[in-house]
């Protein structure tokens, strides 16, 4: 289950900026056939939400392939533990 | 547990989940109510008010929520869970009901529509901090093997919300004359205006019931011990450890939750009126209807996750949602479907424009079908007296089902709120769980709000898109919760544990 934690975390590292690149793609594509104010602040809406979301994908994949998901947390204390060993 | 404990737990219950109920049902009768606001606010004639009406829309939905959610979690976390959602309750009721007392955009101009977009972005921030407040305050009163079903009471209270909103607001609408036609016009002239006035006695009782509560004992005990954190925000979202459970929950269990919240509630009723074409009354009695079934599950699988676990529980939901949307929505639509149309009245009005010598004529068929649907057309035509030419106008269709269809569309609706209650009712223990103590109110409210504000929030606009898009298939909409349930439930089903952790004291 670990190996396919692992390989799934590329899948989510690529899926992050393709998402952004495609909602781009559509928004240039429809700010462009109905330039609008409804359409323009809509589309800037949903492309300054997405940009934070595709970030954390590609965080929530690195953690993946770095193997952060084998073992979660059960207590607060498992939390400071590994917070204490990162800063090694 | 004592009967007094039980009494306490149950006091503890009834304070939190009155006070979430009304802050959804203030931000809900906004919503229900966007185009009777948009006539007294934000006339489109006026570019710059259409443009204030675009940022209610959306600003409030997408960035106040999680942003609301960021600033009250906060608060929360350094504070006490108490003062935290008190504060937001007032919040909410203050603005729902100042929006009910705000002159219309003919008699103060300009100032109307800033004045209900600034109230409309404060509903946004209160809705994002009181969540993850009363879901926490629950949580650390309730007894451990309890905690799934003590903390289900609080997810009725958006499905709540939703139902006592869509009530007031036909009641309101029915009830101001004795003649309905009249009573709705005037409903749409001052009568909205009560459902938002209404609100200030709700909150009132609300708040003098949770007044009277104490501070959450988990909370009380860390600060005792001078163990709270003063930088929530550093704690949850600069710290790789809990950074990673944050993302873990928003991409496993809550985008998936909000998408399947919004498609069964929202997308359904949008889906009934704009593609089956069922008339306004029906399509939201279905809704209640529907609600009123499935509500009771939210119970049963809160309780039933502190046997089995939450996440099998959330993502069976997910997975009958994914696979079975697009039958389900097929089956809606074959249900409202009309054959061999007969005329059985025709009624043809014609009144002059002002403007010019041509005339507006409107024409009003009432159908029926061989299953006994009734359809009412509406058809506007410009009669062009120079060329005596009829320019056709807009038609608009409604259908009024049989109470046989009526009814298997309501179990339908039901099924799709029975998808919800899997996936919600559990939700709040597990995020509870999920984080410690000292962060639980910022680490589990953000999450939350992103998936169900944003994930779930944009499922009418981007359905719309992909049904305007690939206009050959009335079910194409239904794509962006197929496709952001499926994911969720992959990464849900690899990543995410069964685990009941059973020490949240820490």
């Amino acid at each position: 289950m670990n190996k396919i934690k692992r390989l799934l975390g590329l899948v989510w590292v690529l899926l992050g900026p393709a998402i952004i690149i495609y909602l781009s793609l559509i928004a240039f594509r429809e700010i462009g056939s109905k330039p609008t104010t409804d359409t323009i602040i809509q589309w800037s809406v949903f492309l300054l939400i997405s940009l934070p979301i595709g970030v954390g994908l590609v965080l929530f994949g690195w953690f993946a392939m770095a193997g952060e998901y084998n073992h979660l947390p059960q207590k607060s204390s498992e939390l400071d533990l590994d917070e204490t060993k990162d800063n090694r | 547990m004592k009967s007094t404990e039980k009494n306490q737990i149950w006091k503890v219950i009834g304070a939190s989940s009155v006070g979430t109920l009304i802050e959804w049902y203030d931000f809900y009768i906004f919503g229900s109510l966007a185009p009777v606001i948009a006539s007294h606010f934000f006339p489109k004639t006026d570019p710059t008010a259409a443009l204030l009406s675009t940022l209610a829309t959306f600003a409030a939905g997408f960035i106040v929520r999680p942003f609301g959610a960021l600033v009250f979690g906060r608060l929360g976390d350094i504070v006490g869970r108490k003062y935290t959602f008190l504060l937001t309750l007032v919040l909410m009721g203050g603005s729902t009901f100042a929006i009910g007392l705000i002159p219309g955009y003919d008699t103060i101009g300009f100032f109307a529509p800033v004045l209900v977009l600034l109230l409309r972005l404060l509903q946004g921030l209160a809705l994002g901090g009181e969540y993850g407040g009363a879901a926490t305050y629950v949580a650390e009163h309730a007894p451990i093997e309890k905690r799934g079903y003590y903390t289900s009471w609080i997810q009725t209270t958006a499905t709540l919300g939703l139902l006592f909103s869509l009530g007031i607001i036909l009641l309101t609408r029915y009830s101001l004359d004795t003649d309905a036609t009249r009573s709705v016009a005037l409903f749409n002239d001052w009568g909205w205006r009560i459902p938002f006035l209404v609100s200030i006695l709700l909150v009132g009782v609300s708040v003098y019931i949770r007044l009277r509560m104490n501070e959450s004992p988990l909370f009380t005990k860390l600060k005792e011990e001078g163990a709270t954190t003063s930088n929530p925000l550093k704690e949850s979202f600069a710290r790789k450890a809990n950074l990673k459970m944050v993302l873990l929950a928003l991409f496993g269990v809550a985008m998936g939750q909000g998408v399947v919240w919004y498609t069964g509630q929202f997308y359904a009723q949008s889906f009934l009126e704009n593609v089956c074409k069922v008339n306004f009354d029906q399509s939201r009695t279905i809704l209640i209807w529907a609600i009123v079934f499935a509500t009771p599950f939210f119970v049963l699988f809160g309780r039933w996750s502190d046997r089995v676990g939450r996440k099998w529980i959330m993502m069976a939901g997910i997975a009958m949602a994914v696979f079975t949307y697009r039958p389900l929505f097929s089956k809606m639509e074959n249900i409202s479907h009309t054959e061999n149309l007969n005329i059985v009245k025709e009624d043809v009005k014609t009144i002059a424009l002002e403007n010019n010598k041509d005339s507006l004529q409107t024409t009003i068929q009432l159908l029926n079908d061989d299953a006994g649907i009734i359809v009412t057309k509406t058809l506007k035509d410009t009669i062009k007296v120079s060329t005596q030419t009829i320019i056709k106008g807009p038609t608009s269709t409604s259908k009024e089902l049989p109470t046989e269809k009526y009814w298997q569309i309501v179990l339908i609706v039901a099924l799709l709120i029975f998808y919800v209650t899997m996936v919600y009712g559990p939700i709040a223990a597990f995020l509870v769980e999920l984080f410690p103590t000292k962060i639980r109110y910022t680490s589990m409210s953000l999450p939350y709000h992103i998936g169900n504000g944003i994930f779930g929030g944009l499922t009418p606009f981007i359905a719309t898109l992909l049904t305007t898009t690939y206009q050959n298939d009335v079910l194409s909409g239904l794509w962006y919760p197929i496709l952001i349930g499926g994911i969720c439930l992959l990464i849900g089903t690899v990543y995410v544990n069964n685990k009941i952790d059973r020490d949240i004291q820490d």
